[in-house]
């Protein structure tokens, strides 16, 4: 029996945290104009010990203003949509769940668009809008998903496929008809991408709003794991369903919709990340949860790196990147769960 | 309607000395519960009062065929479900009051096997048995663990505990969830039908090693279950149920008379007293055309 300890959950933490950062670096070097490392870790090592007012301009403009900003942005983006995916996981019960496929991801980006449509001076209202949206498309998709009192794994799977396709089909109509036909915004909205930063003024609310999504959704850890061998079972042992259910599904609908607002709908992750973590540290949600964030965080700055330099100096949306991952691996694990 | 019949009547059938004052952990008094659609709506579904007790080291059988009220009674006994009238006590305390994680310190529910999502480890399943006793996020302490050991051992399935639940057969894996239930220190086990995807052996075996925990860790075990034979063989105490009804409470001998399991069970029946005083049910031959 080798139980979970805290001393391998932090090494595990640990070695992930080195990898982002590494990627990081790659990241910041890699692009349309080629640094060198070595410049790359002096002005960054300059910048650690407060001289960042000796750093050449050009530096200052695409490292610290265009790269960094974008990989940040990135990391909020992979660690949000890969713990929310990992927790719909769990929660529905059901491999396959992850925000993009279940629609949420797509109803944030209508009520993000309608929020703004509605308020537009109101910068908070784009996140804000982006959240409601998610929580409404959850609660939609997880009732048609039932079946007599029961939730039904194909059901549900099909009602967030149509519920997605509905919600972009609604991105696309609000997009031409409302604000002009704007080709930038509608794939923004649809694919998803990390070329704009989150305005400055927002930048905390999305931190700590990531944060606290992660954290809440982690002080259920122990919770989901006897959730996943089923409801009864899981009250049986002593867990407080119905709080479990309101804290995971309104803080992994928090991370979506922040998300989404900052990037639009980057489909794919929730599911290709946890899979991922569970193949290499094991199913137990206490490790998977913190193990997601950082692989999501990696695995989408380095997906974004690869949009960026494979067909330079065009640029590809992330979206395009994670799906081309992301399709095959589901459709993998649909026929195996068929099997 | 309901004969009562004290466990030590019903042991003295079996080659054990009988033990007096034994403590009642178990106290069923005039239970009942109906479902109903709405507040206003007439009830679909009614479980007449229920009364039956469960003393320590005891196995009582509740049984009844397909909607006879078997799970409703489990669900009023686990405290899941709060009962319309009459009381359900677990060593002198409501079990519906009890908060979850009370309960799940005392009592431990097996429920039919459950399909398992992800390939956990047999060993990581059984500890989660420790959920009700740690806090956050409950990495197991060196006490976690070694009752966690025990209770594998104590089904037989240490060898198990690096395997994952899904390679294990249908035997073993009903021996693992059992072990996570043990692993929870309760002073009630309840099953709600163990045997059902089991073979003849392995429902055998199931039912002398619930007996023989029950005897070494004074739990009190209910079973959940429509296998006359197994329950004849078996129980202390039957608590026979019929469309909602309590029909019969009592020792195998006791309740299981021809006239009445034909009726509730609606097949020809033959009933016979085994050598050990327990009755010994068969399918009667050459009449099953009108057997369902």
């Amino acid at each position: 029996m080798r139980p979970l300890t805290l001393k391998r959950l932090l090494w595990t933490c640990g070695a992930l945290a080195v990898v982002l950062l590494a990627c990081m670096v790659l990241a910041l070097n890699l692009g349309a104009v080629p640094i060198s490392v070595t410049d790359l870790v002096l002005n960054l090592g300059r910048v650690a010990i407060g001289q960042s007012d000796q750093l050449p301009t050009e530096y200052r403009l695409i490292v610290f203003d265009l790269r960094l900003p974008r990989i940040l942005l990135g990391i909020l983006v992979g660690a949000a949509l890969s713990v929310s995916g990992a927790s719909f996981q769990a929660m529905l019960r059901n491999p396959l769940a992850d925000p993009f496929i279940l629609g949420v991801s797509s109803g944030a980006a209508v009520g993000s668009i309608l929020a703004t449509l509605i308020a537009p001076r109101f910068t908070l209202i784009t996140p804000l809008g982006a959240f409601l949206g998610a929580i409404t498309t959850i609660a939609a998709v997880y009732f048609l998903g039932r079946r007599e009192g029961e939730l039904d794994s194909t059901t549900l799977l099909l009602g967030g496929v149509i519920s997605a396709s509905f919600l972009s089909a609604i991105v696309m109509f609000l997009m031409t008809a409302l604000t002009g036909r704007d080709l930038r915004g509608t794939v923004f909205w649809l694919m998803g991408d990390l070329s704009t930063p989150i305005q400055p003024g927002l930048q905390w609310i999305f931190s700590v709003g990531l944060l606290a999504g992660i954290g809440a959704i982690y002080t259920t850890a122990a919770d989901l794991n006897l959730l996943l061998t089923g409801e009864r079972e899981a009250i049986h042992l002593g867990v407080d369903v119905t709080r479990v259910k309101l804290v995971v599904y309104v803080s992994a609908s928090l991370l979506t919709g922040l998300a989404v607002s900052a990037s639009g709908t980057i489909g794919y992750v929730g599911l290709l990340v946890p899979h991922a973590v569970r193949l290499l540290f094991g199913p137990d949600y206490r490790l998977l949860i913190p193990a997601s964030a950082l692989c999501g965080a990696i695995a989408i700055v380095l997906a974004d790196t690869l949009a960026r330099t494979v067909a330079a100096p065009t640029e590809l949306p992330v979206g395009a990147m994670t799906a081309m991952a992301g399709a095959p691996l589901f459709i993998y694990l649909l026929r195996r769960g068929m099997r | 309607m309901s004969t009562h019949e004290t466990s030590t009547q019903a042991l003295g059938s079996r080659e054990k000395p009988a033990k007096t004052a034994r403590t009642v952990r178990l106290n069923v008094e005039q239970a009942s519960f109906a479902y109903a659609a709405s507040a206003e709506s007439a009830p679909t579904f009614t479980l007449g009062a229920t009364s039956f007790q469960a003393r320590e080291r005891e196995l009582v059988a509740i049984l009844g065929p397909n909607a006879s009220g078997k799970s409703t009674l489990l669900r009023l006994v686990s405290g899941t479900l709060a009962p319309l009238s009459g009381r359900v006590e677990l060593d002198g305390q409501e079990t519906s009051r009890l908060d979850s994680r009370t309960r799940a310190q005392r009592i431990a529910v097996v429920h039919q096997e459950s399909p398992i999502l992800y390939a956990a480890r047999a060993g990581d399943f059984v500890l989660q048995g420790r959920h009700p006793y740690g806090r956050a996020l409950r990495l197991a302490t060196t006490d976690d663990v070694a009752i966690a050991r025990n209770a594998l051992a104590q089904v037989g399935a240490e060898h198990l505990a690096s395997r994952t639940i899904g390679e294990l057969s249908g035997g073993e894996k009903q021996r693992v969830i059992l072990a996570r239930a043990l692993a929870q220190q309760p002073r009630l086990v309840l099953l709600d039908e163990p045997t059902l995807h089991l073979d003849i052996g392995a429902q055998v075996e199931l039912l002398e090693r619930l007996r023989q925990l029950a005897e070494e860790n004074q739990y009190a075990v209910v079973v959940v279950t429509h296998e006359l034979a197994l329950a004849a063989e078996f129980a202390d105490q039957v608590v026979l149920l019929h469309h909602g009804t309590c029909l019969r409470v009592g020792s195998p001998a006791a309740v299981y008379q021809r006239e009445l399991l034909e009726q509730v069970f609606e097949a020809p029946l033959d009933v016979e007293l085994g050598p050990a005083g327990r009755p010994r049910v068969h399918l009667r031959a050459g009449r099953n055309e009108d057997a369902t």
